[in-house]
């Protein structure tokens, strides 16, 4: 997926230039403002840039040097508002149906039974979208979105909308859609932790540019993310597989490179591919391995790097088996431990302030 | 009532509703174009269609005669191609009444298109509809109550059009005299007083009678519309 497109408002320019995965799902990350609203409707036809080159699996939806435009009612670009923007005089069937009467027959790929199975809305179809939940609108957007037959689903915080018991009824739904459907997916993001669930790859953007893209894992511990989301999320996000569940305590072993995380997951089971994020704030080090504490995970390390952490504390590196953690610790501790790059640490995490995401349905998509 | 009376009733309400019939698509039109279009000349299209609001009457009558008379540009043009006059006629009637409650129309259907989420046509357009199948999808069965407001409103005002009426069409009794003229001409005659009073009480009726029709056909669209 190639995207590119320079746009110059009064007050604002966008200057992006991008190449993602074409398969899986992509967040476009950065602050309120930073222009990700903006991208989705370039991206969708909804807003022409001075410049501008879209190519989704193949196909060039848009290059202004060879002008060539595909009109945004052919693009087949399944969009889901941040507001729904369900058809009022039309019940959900009707909305439903909105989009898959329009989608060439040929690439009717996605059946209305599985998406209504899918996103659970059986019981909703004779409603009318002014008698439904906010979760239950959204779910019912991503379903006619699905039904246009997309080549690719383009979501604008799906969930700002939302409080934060909504939320959670709809990310779920989220989730299944990236592991049923080979659709690639865009969404757009403000909240780290639907990037921490949902995405594959992370574009962060920063006033109108792109400051860095990358896999999640990696993105987790570039300064341009810390810049977003501030010291106190910072964290690193690390992925692996379940190698033990014990349903009776509620703790699972994530087999990370080649350490063992302990974190708490409900329905955990052995062979998930999970991912997990570590605050920073959450991580303790120590010079020696203690014994006595009820902190189920001491990793033993070596510091790869120390930066401060632009408030008042200092973001300490510490490689664990390969992997990246974090740890956000005062420069008094600093001192007094004499924490140096290369020094043998052990790093301390309580398995509760760990939440494992199963990624990937152990099944498979 | 006097055969009289029911053909001034009669023809008020045969020339209103060929009037509104005239005006509604063409209202539609104007409506979009202001709500919707960024055109250039939109605040002289606004300017030009609210005219008849502030024009006197006579002033609309005497342009009507001025283009559609048998001399007119139209007016000949209508007559030499088709055969067909405006001016005596009650079809002139319609078209004088048209112009003159052409911008309540074009007001009501503005109103309740501004009140449309242009963002729906938006999603419709995403979900790969058409320009013509987004208008006809979404933004038409949205904008139906106002439409329908707009038009009883018209069709209510237009029992009661005269001056645009009088000039343009004159006053004669079965073909243009519609219930003001008729009204206007038992005030002038002697003895005329009692008739006028009855004629009055009957454009009264018919205009409240309008106006709450409007306003129930209205909620009722509304609901059903969901809004």
């Amino acid at each position: 997926m190639k995207i590119a497109a320079r746009l110059h408002r009064s007050e604002f320019t966008l200057d992006v230039a991008v190449d993602v995965p074409a398969a899986g799902t992509v967040a476009l990350f950065g602050r309120s403002g930073c222009g990700k609203t903006t991208l989705a409707n370039i991206i969708a036809g909804l807003l022409q840039p001075e410049s501008a080159v879209i190519e989704i699996g193949g196909v060039t939806l848009e290059n202004t040097q060879t002008r060539t435009r595909v009109p945004v009612e052919r693009r087949r670009i399944g969009y889901v508002f941040q507001d729904a923007r369900l058809f009022p005089h039309f019940s959900v069937l009707g909305n439903l149906r909105y989009g898959e009467r329009r989608a060439p027959a040929a690439q009717r790929a996605i059946t209305f039974d599985h998406v209504v199975d899918l996103l659970g809305l059986t019981h909703l179809l004779q409603r009318r979208p002014r008698e439904l939940s906010g979760g239950e609108r959204q779910r019912v957007a991503l379903g006619r979105a699905l039904l246009s037959q997309p080549r690719l689903l383009l979501l604008d915080e799906p969930l700002a909308s939302l409080d934060a018991a909504r939320r959670e009824e709809v990310l779920p739904y989220l989730e299944k859609l990236r592991d049923e459907l080979s659709i690639p997916i865009i969404f757009v993001s403000h909240q780290f932790d639907e990037v921490l669930r949902l995405a594959t790859h992370v574009v962060l953007m920063n006033d109108g540019r792109i400051v860095a893209q990358g896999a999640v894992e990696a993105m987790s511990l570039h300064p341009e993310l810390r810049a977003i989301v501030g010291a106190e999320a910072v964290g690193s996000v690390v992925s692996g597989s379940i190698v033990a569940a014990d349903p009776h305590t509620g703790l699972a072993a994530v087999q990370v490179g080649e350490g063992v995380l302990n974190v708490t997951l409900r329905d955990a089971h052995p062979g998930t591919q999970v991912r997990v994020q570590v605050l920073a704030r959450d991580v303790i080090l120590a010079t020696y391995r203690p014994e006595g504490l009820s902190v189920r995970n001491i990793l033993a390390g070596r510091i790869t790097a120390i930066v401060p952490d632009d408030v008042d504390a200092d973001l300490v590196s510490v490689d664990v088996g390969g992997s990246i953690v974090l740890s956000r610790v005062t420069r008094a501790a600093l001192q007094s431990l004499s924490l140096q790059v290369g020094m043998q640490v052990w790093v301390l995490v309580k398995a509760v302030s760990i939440r494992g995401h199963a990624f990937l349905a152990p099944r498979g998509g | 009532m006097t055969a009289a009376e029911l053909d001034a009733i009669r023809l008020s309400l045969s020339v209103a509703l060929r009037s509104v019939l005239f005006g509604l698509p063409l209202a539609v039109l104007v409506a979009w174009i202001l709500a919707r279009r960024r055109a250039g000349g939109r605040i002289l299209l606004d300017a030009f269609v609210h005219l008849p609001l502030v024009l006197p009457p006579v002033v609309v009558g005497y342009l009507l005669l001025l283009l559609f008379g048998t001399r007119g540009p139209i007016g000949g043009w209508l007559d030499r191609t088709f055969g067909v006059q405006l001016i005596f006629t009650s079809t002139g009637a319609a078209l004088a009444t048209a112009v003159m409650t052409f911008p309540l129309m074009v007001r009501a259907i503005r109103i309740s298109l501004e009140g449309i989420d242009a963002g729906l046509e938006e999603a419709a357009r995403t979900l790969g509809a058409g320009a013509w199948d987004r208008f006809c999808s979404i933004t038409l069965p949205l904008m139906l109550p106002g439409i329908l407001a707009g038009a009883v409103t018209a069709f209510a005002a237009g029992l009661g059009e005269f001056g645009a009426v009088i000039t343009f069409v004159s006053n004669i009794p079965g073909e243009t005299r519609t219930l003001p003229l008729a009204l206007y001409t038992a005030l002038q005659t002697p003895g005329g007083d009692a008739l006028a009073a009855r004629l009055a009480t009957i454009s009264f009726t018919l205009g409240i009678a309008g106006l709450i029709a409007a306003e129930l056909i209205a909620r009722r669209l509304r609901r059903m519309l969901g809004r």
